[in-house]
């Protein structure tokens, strides 16, 4: 299968990359690792008449610590976040998860910031940095703008991002020793999660985000809010559904998946909190 | 659009449209069948080659984004006419049945190793998670890989 024809546009930079989409809109899509993006392609689920190709641009690949957090430049791919020290030192839970995307093939390519504006619910980062109260930083026209990623997902694949901004930065804060965990459940290696969890945990405070559970990602406040308030792990883990909307697939149905949330946040929790 | 890809060490250059895939340029363009494709939806691994060192898959990779880069494949493996140490070991574990997978297992399995050259049975396992056996042929395949890495 190939893709349909397009014009294929290549930045230098973050600024030339915008000014491209300033220019072509609609018609045009941001080209990462291309992981989310051509397969699509190739099936005409998607057809941009211009792709704009970001790859590219190598001052947007870096992980550094930043003080209270670390700051991911939106091109790293999923085998640099899985393999960065600084982020197994700091953020474990997202290096962690980063080696449950796809397989090492697809984690050679992949983007963070790719993963992250594509909004797929289904997608292991997006849920994982919403647990982790990360911010998204997004680069426009008229200069940047901070977005929680608890503001960010709007629905299916659809995300706060306006047609001409650009995902630039992810900051995560720093994890400061932490419990946690990351729980998927699918029945083929390579598969996306039918659910997943992220979660961590330190004392009271917690952090919980469901993979799969609804049209985005869901933050499960329920939960934390449960396990502020002294309930047991498994009293906390009923609510991990109160926030989410699943619905009934060629893998499960929506009451299977609301079980399985509850399964996969309590075991998260007992992992976060042994 | 014109490219410059260096393939197996040959400097290679076309003029292709942007929508065409790094498989079908390197199939058809360059004439190296050896690379399969199987599923062309980015599951299987049978396209596996490796791009600038690293595996990746071939059919969800367009050849615009290749240019400049370079691509090796199983035919550019072997040196002198001696084979890879990974495809000997093949042979000599048995590890192929129909061969379909084979080339993008390969590849897959150097790129394992050269990540992490002394795995355990489980991580040459979870690191071939991107590469389907239709014959389910795993158990000599896994064995291939072992006894590369020295651990057989």
């Amino acid at each position: 299968m190939i893709p349909a024809p397009f014009d294929y546009k290549r930045a230098s930079s973050a600024a030339e990359a915008i000014s491209l989409i300033s220019e072509y809109g609609q018609d045009a899509k941001f080209l990462a690792g291309g992981h989310s993006l051509l397969p699509l392609m190739k099936l005409r689920l998607a057809s941009p008449a211009v792709l704009i190709d970001i790859a590219r641009i190598t001052d947007l690949s870096y992980i550094k610590d930043a003080g209270d957090h670390i700051a991911i430049g939106a091109l790293t791919r999923h085998h640099d976040v899985e393999y960065s020290s600084v982020l197994k030192q700091h953020v474990p839970l997202l290096a962690h998860a980063a080696g449950f995307v796809g397989d090492p093939q697809i984690r050679h390519r992949g983007t963070i910031g790719g993963s992250i504006a594509h909004a797929d619910p289904a997608s292991d980062l997006p849920a994982t940095t919403l647990a982790l109260g990360a911010t998204y930083v997004v680069q426009g026209p008229n200069g940047t703008r901070e977005i929680a990623a608890s503001n960010f997902y709007k629905g299916f694949l659809e995300s706060d991002l306006a047609e001409d901004e650009m995902l630039t930065e992810i900051r995560i804060p720093k994890m400061n020793g932490a419990g946690w965990s990351f729980q998927k459940f699918n029945r083929r290696a390579q598969d996306w999660a039918i659910v997943g969890v992220a979660a961590w945990r330190r004392g009271t405070e917690s952090g919980v985000a469901l993979v799969n559970m609804d049209s985005t990602p869901v933050l499960a406040t329920s939960v934390s809010a449960a396990i502020a308030s002294g309930s047991s792990i498994a009293d906390a883990s009923q609510q991990a559904a109160a926030q989410a909307h699943p619905s009934d697939d060629n893998n499960a149905t929506a009451q299977y998946r609301t079980h399985l949330a509850k399964v996969l946040v309590r075991r998260a929790l007992e992992t976060a909190s042994a | 659009m014109k490219i410059n890809i260096t393939v197996n060490g040959n400097n290679t250059q076309a003029d292709v449209e942007p929508r065409t895939l790094l498989v079908n340029y390197i199939r058809e363009h360059l004439g190296l069948t050896a690379t399969n494709i199987g599923c062309d939806t980015s599951s299987c691994g049978a396209c596996t080659v490796h791009l600038n060192g690293e595996s990746v898959k071939s059919c969800t990779v367009l050849a615009v984004q290749a240019d400049g880069a370079s691509v090796t494949t199983v035919e550019g493996l072997a040196t002198n006419g001696v084979m890879h140490p990974m495809q000997e070991s093949f042979m000599q574990n048995h590890g192929l049945q129909c061969g379909y997978c084979t080339p993008g297992m390969v590849m897959a399995a150097i790129s394992l190793l050269n990540e992490n050259a002394n795995p355990t049975e489980q991580e040459v396992r979870i690191g071939l998670e991107g590469n389907l056996c239709r014959c389910t042929g795993y158990h000599n395949i896994v064995q291939s890989v072992l006894a590369c890495a020295g651990k057989k």
